[in-house]
């Protein structure tokens, strides 16, 4: 650790939630508009948060608050553990544990809402969690190690040898972000059959805490698409800009699908593909220069 | 400020004739775009800021809507919509309505109307931001209505 680690990790912490934040106002504006609405403004989701940690907690037990800052904790780890250019695998480990925190959070309020969405949540873990996997194998294929640095110091692109693991890794970013046709497990929209899924129970400070993890998450999604042109960091941070603006348009054009088509698509195409893609690596044998 | 620039709302429907609820709803549409405030129809008391209750208040849901109002975080404001909400409307002296929405829990800001239409609804709200406001500024609590039977009483 050296100053310029501390300062990046700071630059990090203060960062993400700006540019998550904007990618969530730009979210809704750009929703509103292809509803022909004219939208919240751009800086929506920072007054929601703002209110939100100005309102009385109110939480059905205890724990509920321990899981929320677990959620956040871990999410901040892994987007750190992504810049430092650490364990890929380690990374998805840590990940994952910051979506379990949320979904033992939503169970342990014992809310029907809430147990449905975080039911369902397992499921959608359940289906992207490979094609994650898959990923973290291709990378190992073609560098010969897990570690990020391999990749992001390389001078081609990894989407050259990957464009099956791009595609599906879309559909797990629409899966994860919790958009439409994913977004059963919870939803912006609270009108619906579903209340709010697994954050029903949540309000004030635990909820903008939720929030503001989904401010570093959506630094951290697109982060995994930028892995895939880490050479030239311009072309790369277009690719994350335009899968998110992706994923924002699918999520205006589709309803709500069934968990079982969700792990239909995910276990029967995606990891297929998937597993094409690792094949053609394996038999190859090309390494990332 | 911040309470202002987000006031998430909690539809709640006690006993109305779906009148009133059109017109709320008719808020979020396009034409209204209520969202352009700020405005979230949010399904979960935990997270709101403004009740809209629509339809005079009965012995069935009574308890209902004060279950309704002790979830939701302080500050907290309640929008009596429409005639029956405020007043109990036509349905006053039926055998099983107590009556406007203000007998049962506090409420702030009143929306006459049978029923009211949207830009009338929006400025409730407007009206009830104000409030809200106030409520963060002096501390104001909502105090915890008590659930009581919801059995009819015999004078009714």
């Amino acid at each position: 650790m050296n100053t310029n680690d501390i300062l990046l990790a700071v630059l990090v912490l203060i960062g993400a939630p700006i540019i998550g934040c904007i990618a969530s106002g730009i979210d809704r504006k750009i929703t509103a508009r292809l509803q022909g609405r004219v939208g919240p403004p751009l800086l929506q989701p920072y007054y929601d948060v703002k209110k939100l940690l100005s309102k009385d907690n109110m939480v059905v037990n205890p724990s509920q608050n321990f899981y929320v800052v677990v959620y956040l904790v871990f999410i901040v780890l892994s987007l750190l553990m992504l810049v430092f250019k650490q364990d890929f695998l380690m990374i998805i480990f840590v990940y994952t544990v910051a979506s379990l925190a949320l979904i033992v959070g939503g169970m342990s309020t014992g809310s029907p809402y809430a147990r449905v969405g975080s039911s369902r949540e397992i499921m959608a873990i359940l289906s992207y969690e490979p094609v994650l996997i898959l990923y973290a194998l291709a990378i190992y294929l073609l560098t010969g190690t897990f570690k990020l640095t391999a990749v992001l110091d390389a001078s081609s692109p990894m989407l050259m040898y990957t464009p099956l693991i791009f595609i599906a890794m879309i559909v797990v970013l629409n899966i994860k972000l919790k958009k439409s046709p994913f977004d059963y497990s919870t939803s912006h929209h609270g009108h619906q059959e579903l209340v709010k899924g697994m954050t029903t129970e949540y309000g004030g400070p635990g909820f903008a805490t939720i929030e503001i993890a989904h401010f570093y998450e959506y630094v951290f999604l697109t982060g995994l698409i930028f892995l895939f042109w880490a050479s030239n960091p311009i072309i790369g941070v277009l690719l994350g800009i335009i899968a998110y603006l992706l994923i924002i348009v699918i999520d205006n054009i589709t309803a709500r699908v069934y968990w079982q088509w969700m792990l239909k698509l995910s276990w029967s195409v995606l990891l297929i593909i998937s597993i094409v893609n690792i094949a053609f690596l394996y038999v190859s044998g090309v390494q990332l220069a | 400020m911040s309470l202002a620039k987000s006031p998430w709302i909690i539809h709640v429907n006690v006993n109305s004739c779906n009148g009133c609820d059109i017109e709320v709803v008719a808020c979020l549409t396009p034409l209204y775009d209520a969202e352009r405030f700020g405005v979230l129809n949010i399904g979960t008391p935990k997270q709101a800021d403004i009740m809209v209750v629509t339809g005079s208040v009965n012995y069935k849901n009574v308890n209902v809507l004060k279950n309704l109002y002790n979830q939701i975080p302080d500050p907290k404001v309640v929008l009596a919509v429409g005639a029956c909400a405020s007043t109990g409307g036509i349905f006053h002296n039926c055998y099983n309505v107590i009556g406007g929405v203000d007998q049962v829990i506090p409420v702030d800001a009143y929306v006459p109307g049978c029923c009211p239409r949207p830009e009338a609804i929006l400025d409730g709200v407007v009206a009830a931001l104000s409030i809200l406001e106030e409520k963060k500024k002096g501390n104001i609590k909502g105090k915890e209505v008590k659930l009581k039977g919801s059995e009819v009483p015999s004078n009714a």
